[in-house]
Formats: C-alpha cells, sequence, structure tokens
C-alpha cells in the first residue's frame, strides 16, 4: 500500500520494545511519555491510566506525504477502534 | 433427600465464565469485542438458568442471594461496555481532514529520534498515525 504505519503511546521505548518484539510487529513504536505530541494533537485521556497516569485516547489519522490530514477515525467508544480493512480503504480512497 | 440445584450453580458459573472471556478472549476479535453480542447470550443463558435455579430451590434465600450475584455480573458488564468504555474526551480540537498535521519528533522503541517529516519523506504515500492507550 506504500503507507507507513506507526504507533504512538507514552510507553516508554523499552515498554513498547517488548510489545514489539512479543506481538510480532514489524512497525515502528513512538513514545510520548509526557504527552506533548498527544496533547498537540487533542488526544489527552487524563488520569485514565494505571496510577492516574494521562494516557492517549484511540485514534487514526492518516497523513499523505505532504503533511495534509487525509482521514481521521475518532472512536467513541474504547472498545472500538478502526479495523485493518478501514483503514486499508480509507487509504485506498483518500491519499493521492 | 436435598437434590443438587445444578440450573442455580451452573447459571452462575455461566455468569463468571461470559465476564472473564470476554476480556481475556472475545476482547481480541473485533467481531466479538466491538458489540458484545456472544457474550450477551450467555449472559441470557445463565440468567434463565438462575431464575430457573430460584424457582425449584428450597432454600429460596440462599438461591436468591446466587441469582442475584450472576445478575450483578453481567450488570458490571454492562456497565463497562456501554457506559464506561464511552467516557472519552471528545477531541474536539484534533486535527481535522484537510488541515496540516502537527509535527513531532519522538524516540522510537529503539530510543532513536524519529520526526514526522522524516516519516513522510521516506512513506511511499503517506503514514497513519495510531494512537493507542498502552501499557504505561
Amino acid at each position: 500500500m506504500g503507507v507507513t504505519p506507526v504507533a504512538i503511546s507514552v510507553d516508554e521505548p523499552q515498554v513498547s520494545e517488548n510489545l514489539r518484539k512479543k506481538a510480532g510487529y514489524t512497525f515502528l513504536f513512538l513514545s510520548d511519555p509526557n504527552t506533548e505530541t498527544i496533547r498537540r494533537y487533542d488526544l489527552l485521556h487524563k488520569g485514565a491510566g494505571q496510577h492516574g497516569h494521562d494516557i492517549a485516547r484511540p485514534a487514526e489519522f492518516l497523513v499523505d506525504r505532504s503533511g495534509t490530514v487525509r482521514w481521521v477515525n475518532l472512536t467513541e467508544d474504547l472498545r472500538v477502534r478502526a479495523r485493518p480493512v478501514q483503514m486499508l480503504e480509507a487509504a485506498k480512497t483518500t491519499l493521492p | 433427600m436435598r437434590r443438587w440445584n445444578w440450573p442455580l450453580w451452573t447459571g452462575l458459573l455461566l455468569s463468571i465464565a461470559a465476564f472473564v472471556s470476554y476480556f481475556t478472549v472475545f476482547s481480541r476479535w473485533p467481531i466479538t469485542r466491538d458489540v458484545p453480542w456472544f457474550s450477551a447470550l450467555v449472559f441470557v443463558i445463565a440468567i434463565a438458568l438462575l431464575i430457573k435455579g430460584v424457582r425449584r430451590a428450597n432454600r429460596k434465600i440462599l438461591a436468591g442471594i446466587v441469582a442475584a450475584l450472576g445478575v450483578a455480573i453481567f450488570a458490571v458488564f454492562g456497565f463497562f461496555t456501554m457506559v464506561l468504555a464511552k467516557q472519552l474526551p471528545s477531541a474536539s480540537n484534533a486535527p481535522r481532514v484537510g488541515q496540516k498535521a502537527p509535527g513531532f519528533t519522538l524516540p522510537d522503541s529503539n530510543g532513536r529520534s524519529v520526526s514526522l517529516s522524516q516519516l513522510q519523506t521516506n512513506s511511499q504515500r503517506g503514514v497513519l498515525l495510531i494512537f493507542y492507550r498502552g501499557y504505561w
């Protein structure tokens, strides 16, 4: 598809690396422990993590090569995330 | 001799199983996670058995307590999936379609710095940003 998937959370690099290895994921995991980027995307879920840590709410964005957002999925239920077919379809229909 | 009240205890066991299996097994697949129809079905069977169990019980108070416990487990499950899971911040200022995605530079899982602009340039068609709750 030519789309680079990137997962972003507050997890420290080591935690992400363990998850990546355990689950066999090959894509990139980025760490935002101080929630700077998460806040810039207005995705902060205050106190929702363990011990009242601030974390990211689930969200998916498809960004084209010029940096423009082409597709957004903001779930209203943390159990319901974008499915892979949905994201593939979005990449097919919204990216140049 | 008192007969064993199998519907009552099977009902309680099923209710516990429906609760636990949703989080350990059925939340893995979108088809049983997004709308928890399978778990709900097991709960319905569990509650039907609990009602049957209370009806045939000799010791109604004990049976009533067991049944109430089974129903309470269902209520907690319903509260989590129907209410608690929907308590998400609105993200009303999140970037929208047509806007520029805010830039960032963050460490990857090996500690190397990666920027969004770098990712854009290196991708053939685009970048899919997936924000997730993480394991904290």
